[in-house]
């Protein structure tokens, strides 16, 4: 190995940039060894379990969408799952395809935001996007057009982009009618043309060459790629239901962090589109399988740099998806889009393909239909470790292969970024 | 910029987030369409969020969430002292919002439920006002995109922005909304301030006051009302306090 043995090496970001939180990172080498690497979440902690109780479970998904300024439609629809389950509410099947429409929605803006906003920069050398205004403005129209279709879908399926009020109990407020969802189609058809845009894009970035091997965590889809509720699973061959997520996330608390972290078969596992798409491949549609063999990215790869290209993949599956959805709506009689219930004691989970993993809503519901206790389980705590553990083996590596502290400074930074975490929601 | 041959100033700024979910910073990113043209009115100096710039020579600070520690409390002060306008932005920032949930449970309760004997850096729930003074409160859970740029324009014309005196049941008639009041929901539309485009309603369902108390909001009649209609307290005193908005009035 060719080690240099150079001067000390200190390494200390506070509050990493173009991620959503507070998250530092820590490096300290020296005599050419890892003395120190840590991810550390310094968010201050909201204690959203607490605010549930004693709310209606009327206001449940409306306070739940707070916990996330950008998956805020997953989180009211893990919360509203959660207590139809517990109830044994059947939705409307046109509220489902609304929900499903509105989920994928958010993960093409979610998805989009991370991609050209977050990492596309690394790529180009610069500080933001701001910049690539004046130098690559194409680049930017095309994140401004997939975005701004995202925005408009979202508007129309949840009510607005951020917090929704249209995903209620029971269903859905109302649906969307048949005039505006035939306006959606044809802004669909013509976003797609920026999508082959923003594949060409990405496949001119060389993703940084690193692998280490986790255990991805999941749901599974028995006929549709995943995204609202369905069995729990992990490419160690785990497969538990729905309710059983406390045993698939093993929550435990550590001293410097404010997060809670989580394991289960090994000392870390991942969720996300990496772990949705290795779990879940045969279930893309094929026109993100198209794009997956034209970015190289392969059923089982385990480089975490190949989030960034997953997340592009998974934009052409809902978005392909999408217009089918909204086609088979157009088609069909809509008369009811919210069942009625009644409430009594009992308890329920829902979990949902949040943008960046699964997530998990736990309540205990009284007699009186008001929430007794709650518990949420975000994607970007079960992340945490994974991301510990491969700063700390990708550290090594570039230290073995004599890279100075520049180097390491940038590949780590965009380590924890290729992540998409999304600190504040992991400590909600 | 210039326009009519006369400059006018870009503003430094600077976004800052503390408690809260940075959705109404996510808010200032979103709307793609007239991006370009923001950034061509102001100089964006300091927005962790989408920027790995930092700098501190910020004029104008944007300022999101409540403040629950001590080290929120210092680093709010910094700000205040750098930005010449400091604006406070959503409902946490301007109200405490939904964090203030977790006011109705004594502190020690709090961090247990979730930390069990662990240690948590925190403290009670502050709106910005309570810690330092605040020029401008740019409400909603979330902001509003065209009001936040709305805003801009304002600071950027060197005009003080005045918002809307009249409640959202003003913006719902414009709108041809149908009154879900009417329809048997409860609605807060008629005591809470407008500039949402009343998009609650919009959606069918009934305004929870995300954007505080309108001016002469006639809250006793109001609770007259839903009583009549049935509501009970319990009902409505959720909704009232759902982003700590009418703690001034329901006294
Ligand atoms: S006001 Fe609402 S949108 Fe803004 S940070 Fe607070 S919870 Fe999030
Ligand atoms: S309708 Fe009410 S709750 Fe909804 S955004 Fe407007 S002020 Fe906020």
């Amino acid at each position: 190995m060719n080690v240099k043995i150079g001067r000390p090496i200190n390494i200390e970001i506070d509050h990493l940039s173009r991620v959503e939180g507070h998250g530092d990172i820590r490096i300290r080498i020296e005599n050419g060894k890892l003395v120190e690497c840590t991810w550390k979440v310094v968010e201050t902690p909201r204690f959203f379990e607490v605010m549930f109780k004693g709310l209606s479970i009327e206001m449940a998904p409306l306070l739940a969408a707070r916990i996330c300024g950008i998956c805020s439609i997953s989180h009211a629809l893990a919360s509203a799952r959660a207590i139809e389950r517990a109830l044994k509410i059947e939705i409307p099947e046109p509220a489902q395809k609304v929900r499903l429409l509105a989920k994928h929605a958010e993960t093409l803006q979610s998805h989009t935001l991370h991609l050209f906003f977050l990492v596309a920069p690394d790529f180009l050398d610069v500080d933001s996007v701001i910049p690539l205004i004046q130098t690559h403005p194409q680049v930017v129209e095309t994140a401004a057009r997939i975005k701004g279709f995202a925005n408009r879908a979202s508007d129309l399926f949840a009510g607005r982009t951020t917090h929704p009020m249209v995903i209620k109990v029971g269903g859905s407020t109302q649906v969307p009618r048949k005039r505006q969802l035939k306006e959606l189609v044809k802004d669909l058809d013509a976003t797609i043309p920026y999508l082959w845009k923003a594949l060409d894009l990405f496949k001119s970035f060389r993703m940084p060459d690193f692998a280490r091997e986790t255990e991805f965590v999941s749901l599974r889809g028995t006929e549709e790629y995943p995204f609202i509720g369905g069995n729990l699973v992990s490419s160690d061959g785990i497969c538990k239901k729905e309710d059983e997520y406390r045993a698939m996330t093993n929550e435990y608390v550590v001293d410097f962090s404010t997060s809670k972290f989580s394991r289960l078969s090994r000392e870390s596992f991942a969720v996300g589109a990496l772990a949705r798409f290795n779990n879940n491949y045969d279930l893309l549609h094929p026109k993100a399988k198209e794009t997956a063999e034209e970015l190289n990215l392969k059923l089982g790869e385990h480089n975490p740099f190949f989030y960034n290209l997953a997340q592009l993949v998974e934009c052409f599956h809902v978005m392909y998806e999408s217009k089918e959805i909204i086609l088979s709506l157009i088609d069909s009689a809509i008369s009811e889009f919210a069942s009625h219930y009644r409430v009594k004691g009992c308890e329920g989970v829902g979990a949902v393909e949040a943008p960046r993993g699964i997530l998990y809503h736990y309540y205990r519901i009284g007699e009186d239909g008001k929430i007794e206790k709650s518990d949420c389980v975000i994607p970007t705590s079960q992340n945490h470790v994974n991301i510990y553990y491969d700063l700390h083996k990708q550290v090594e590596e570039l230290i073995g292969q004599g890279k100075g502290e520049e180097e390491i400074r940038n590949l780590s930074q965009m380590l924890v970024r290729a992540y998409d975490p999304c600190i504040s929601c992991s400590v909600h | 910029m210039k326009y009519l041959g006369i400059t006018l100033e870009r503003p430094k700024i600077g976004v800052f987030d503390f408690t809260g979910c940075e959705g109404c910073q996510l808010q200032i990113a979103n709307k793609e369409e007239t991006l370009t043209d923001l950034f061509g009115l102001v100089e964006v100096v300091n927005f962790r969020e989408i920027s790995s710039e930092r700098r501190n020579d910020y004029e104008v600070a944007f300022v999101e969430g409540s403040i629950t520690t001590d080290n929120e409390v210092a680093r709010l002060k910094k700000i205040r002292i750098q930005a010449k306008i400091l604006v406070a932005m959503g409902a946490c920032a301007c109200l405490g919002g939904v964090n203030n949930l977790r006011s109705r449970f004594p502190l020690p309760d709090v961090v247990k439920e979730v930390y069990g004997g662990h240690p948590v850096d925190t403290g009670p729930v502050r709106k910005v006002t309570e810690v330092v003074p605040v020029d401008i409160e740019l409400p909603g859970c979330p902001i509003s995109k065209p009001e936040f740029e709305w805003v801009v324009r304002h600071l950027v014309l060197g005009i003080e922005p005045q918002f809307p005196k009249y409640p959202v049941c003003v913006e719902c008639k414009q709108r041809l909304n149908s009154c879900v009041l009417d329809m048997g929901m409860m609605c807060l539309g008629p005591i809470t301030r407008a500039g949402c485009n009343a998009v609650c309603p919009r959606n069918r369902f009934g305004c929870w006051g995300c954007r505080g108390p309108s001016d002469e909001a006639n809250f006793k009649s109001l609770m007259e009302i839903l009583g009549e209609r049935g509501f009970s307290e319990e009902h409505i005193s959720e909704r009232i306090n759902f982003f700590n908005a009418f703690s001034g009035l329901s006294q």
